[in-house]
């Protein structure tokens, strides 16, 4: 290989580099920080522990939740919120896709619709729904209003897999012996299965990372927050910022996410790429 | 079990996918379904297998209206030009998941997938997935799938289109020879019309959902009823000249512009007086000879066995296959015989044969 060749192969990484900079900088701080009495720049200016208290004692004194109490709360709604959606965009996803019914079109266009609906819009219309109904301050209600924000997403996703599934082979199970359900769940499931591994991911990180809307229909850090609540009440009007403290708990929250992710990566992509794998 | 189909439409809207089929199968017949794509055929055959529902019409099975049984209860087996294989299983899995849906005990499937593994000589296959499978492989499973269930009718959508030509004509042996020792009625569907001709007993002819003849190959090639089925049927195809057929001192000759020929009277007698006619003659029935009609050699095309030659009679062109020993150039005069003998006519208005209809 001559310099020059070598260069030239060179370049990309150099770009490549450079972009992901800023983002590497930024969790290498975040990583010291919570390890440190605190920073100067990139600097720390001593190593400690007791940024990590809060996973001993809670930090907001007696009466509030602790750690681990709002890392369940998180669980909950992140894996109902997984279950649900996956189980409900396959169903109807399927139908969408396979069966001819009336109003089809037009719940399609209305799923796209709500899909590209900005929340924000929605949320005080919410709050009275939930009070009216009594599950204001409730994980049922928070879980509920994400999983019906994740769900057209979710229906759109599961749409396309299924729409790249031969029919023939849909008609062969058919002929075979299979009822409509069967054929659903023993033969076009398992064909695509990146999809709704794929569809898991995403509704599991968008329900543990989720702040919106805990937020908004919770009382600040009570029984019921979920972790990015819990992190917000960090920060105070009144008192200095703890940010030692911040860093840990963001980073705290993190950590799931960031093992689940270099799990499923592959199936992530398998998304962009384009769909279900291997089925004719 | 015999099937018959009376007056069976399809239409989606304002889109007909079959237009009246009228058709009887006999117990054990293999029947093949040959049109160009879009003419209803796999349409058709789905209706056959219970996938679509019928606009019009019924279908039966013997005496049995069928129109509502769902596909599961029909008893048949269906083989796909994709093949159709489930992705996730392995081949024996594909070949038994009929019999799993039937509830079957274990053993006795294992032995009966065997059985039809064996026969399909694909035994040492059953443990890989359809993906480390040949296409031929794969079609061997499809057919294995098929059968397990002892089907008492067998359908086929283009089957061999996705094969190598070499595979193809294996595979088309193999069906053949399996669809007698088994004696199931089948119903076959190609665009190929050389796998009809070969295979079928009888070949339902359709286009733009239209039956437009049902009758065994020789009787398709040698009395076709419409101008369709003649120009369809056979490769290469029938060629076709605009004539008028008029009776001179006793004989019937069929004219045009630098064309002259005498035809024999049983043939000639139902085109003459008609005005313009359309003559269709097969390839192999010109020859080139001493006396005939005149034409200059346009092009060459050597198939091997046969010349196929393109030869001008004035504005008109005609294919001839021809001896390739004889050396025929480009731009040649030949004078060519024609096997009047052979000849068809038709109505050029209704595109019907003048000789075949009833």
């Amino acid at each position: 290989m001559t310099l020059k060749q070598k260069i030239g192969a060179a370049i990309p990484y150099v770009i490549l580099v450079i972009t992901v900079l800023p983002i590497v900088v930024g969790y290498f701080w975040l990583v010291l920080s919570s390890f440190s009495v605190s920073t100067e720049g990139l600097r720390s200016t001593g190593f400690t522990l007791s940024n990590w208290s809060f996973l001993r004692e809670p930090p907001f004194g007696r009466g509030y939740p602790s750690i681990w109490r709002v890392t369940f709360n998180t669980f909950v709604v992140a894996i109902s919120m997984t279950l649900t959606v996956v189980i409900v965009s396959s169903l109807a996803g399927y139908a969408l896709s396979r069966l001819n019914f009336p109003g089809r079109k037009s719940f399609l266009s209305l799923t796209l619709l709500l899909h590209a609906f900005p929340s924000v819009t929605l949320l005080i219309g919410i709050y009275f729904v939930l009070r009216a109904l009594g599950l204001y301050n409730t994980l049922l209600g928070v879980g509920m209003v994400m999983i019906g924000f994740e769900l057209p997403f979710g229906i759109w996703l599961m749409k396309g897999f299924f729409d790249n599934v031969s029919w023939d082979m849909e008609r062969a199970a058919l002929i075979d012996g299979a009822s409509r359900f069967r054929v659903w769940g023993e033969i076009i499931l398992p064909t695509v299965k990146p999809g709704l591994a794929a569809l898991a991911i995403f509704a599991f990180i968008s329900g543990w990372n989720a702040w919106l809307i805990p937020r908004t229909f919770t009382i600040g850090a009570g029984q019921q927050a979920t972790l990015s609540v819990f992190l917000n009440n960090f920060r105070s009007d009144t008192v200095a910022v703890q940010w030692g403290t911040v860093t840990a708990v963001g980073l705290f929250q993190l950590v799931p996410v960031a093992i689940f992710f270099i799990f499923t990566q592959d199936l992530l992509l398998s998304i962009y790429a384009g769909g279900a794998k291997g089925g004719t | 079990m015999k099937v018959k189909l009376e007056n069976l439409s399809k239409r989606w809207g304002k889109v007909v996918g079959a237009d009246c089929i009228n058709l009887d199968i006999g117990d054990g017949e293999f029947v093949a379904f040959l049109g160009p794509s879009g003419c209803g055929k796999t349409t058709t055959l789905l209706m056959v297998a219970g996938i679509y529902k019928p606009t019009e019409g019924y279908i039966r099975f013997d005496d049995r209206v069928v129109n509502y049984l769902a596909p599961k209860d029909r008893n048949i087996g269906m083989v796909f030009q994709s093949y159709a294989l489930y992705p996730h299983m392995t081949a024996f899995q594909n070949i038994s998941y009929p019999l799993k849906l039937q509830k079957t005990p274990k053993e006795e499937m294992k032995k009966r997938a065997q059985k039809v593994a064996d026969m399909m000589d694909i035994g040492h296959l059953m443990d890989r997935k359809p993906a480390q499978l040949s296409g031929g492989q794969q079609q061997r499973v499809a057919l294995g799938r098929a059968l397990i269930k002892e089907p008492q009718l067998l359908l086929f959508d283009e089957p061999l289109s996705n094969l190598d030509a070499r595979l193809r004509l294996t595979m088309r042996a193999e069906i053949k020879r399996l669809q007698v020792d088994l004696g199931v009625t089948s119903v076959y569907v190609t665009h190929d019309q050389v796998e009809a001709m070969t295979m079928a007993d009888r070949v339902a002819v359709m286009k733009e959902g239209k039956l437009q003849a049902y009758s065994p190959p020789d009787e398709l090639y040698d009395q076709p009823r419409t101008l369709f089925v003649a120009g369809f049927v056979g490769s290469p195809p029938m060629n076709f000249l605009d004539v008028e057929v008029v009776r001179e001192n006793g004989d019937y000759h069929a004219r045009r512009k630098g064309f002259d020929a005498v035809v024999p009277s049983d043939r000639g007698e139902k085109a003459a007086g008609k005005g313009n006619v359309i003559l269709g003659i097969r390839p192999e029935n010109i020859t080139i000879a001493n006396v005939g009609v005149s034409g200059e050699i346009y092009v060459v095309e050597p198939l091997g066995r046969d010349d196929l030659i393109t030869v001008h009679i004035g504005e008109a062109s005609v294919h001839v296959l021809s001896d390739p020993t004889l050396g025929l150039r480009m731009g040649q005069t030949v004078t060519l015989g024609f096997n009047t003998h052979k000849v068809q006519f038709f109505d050029p208005q209704t595109e019907k044969s003048l000789l075949w209809m009833d």
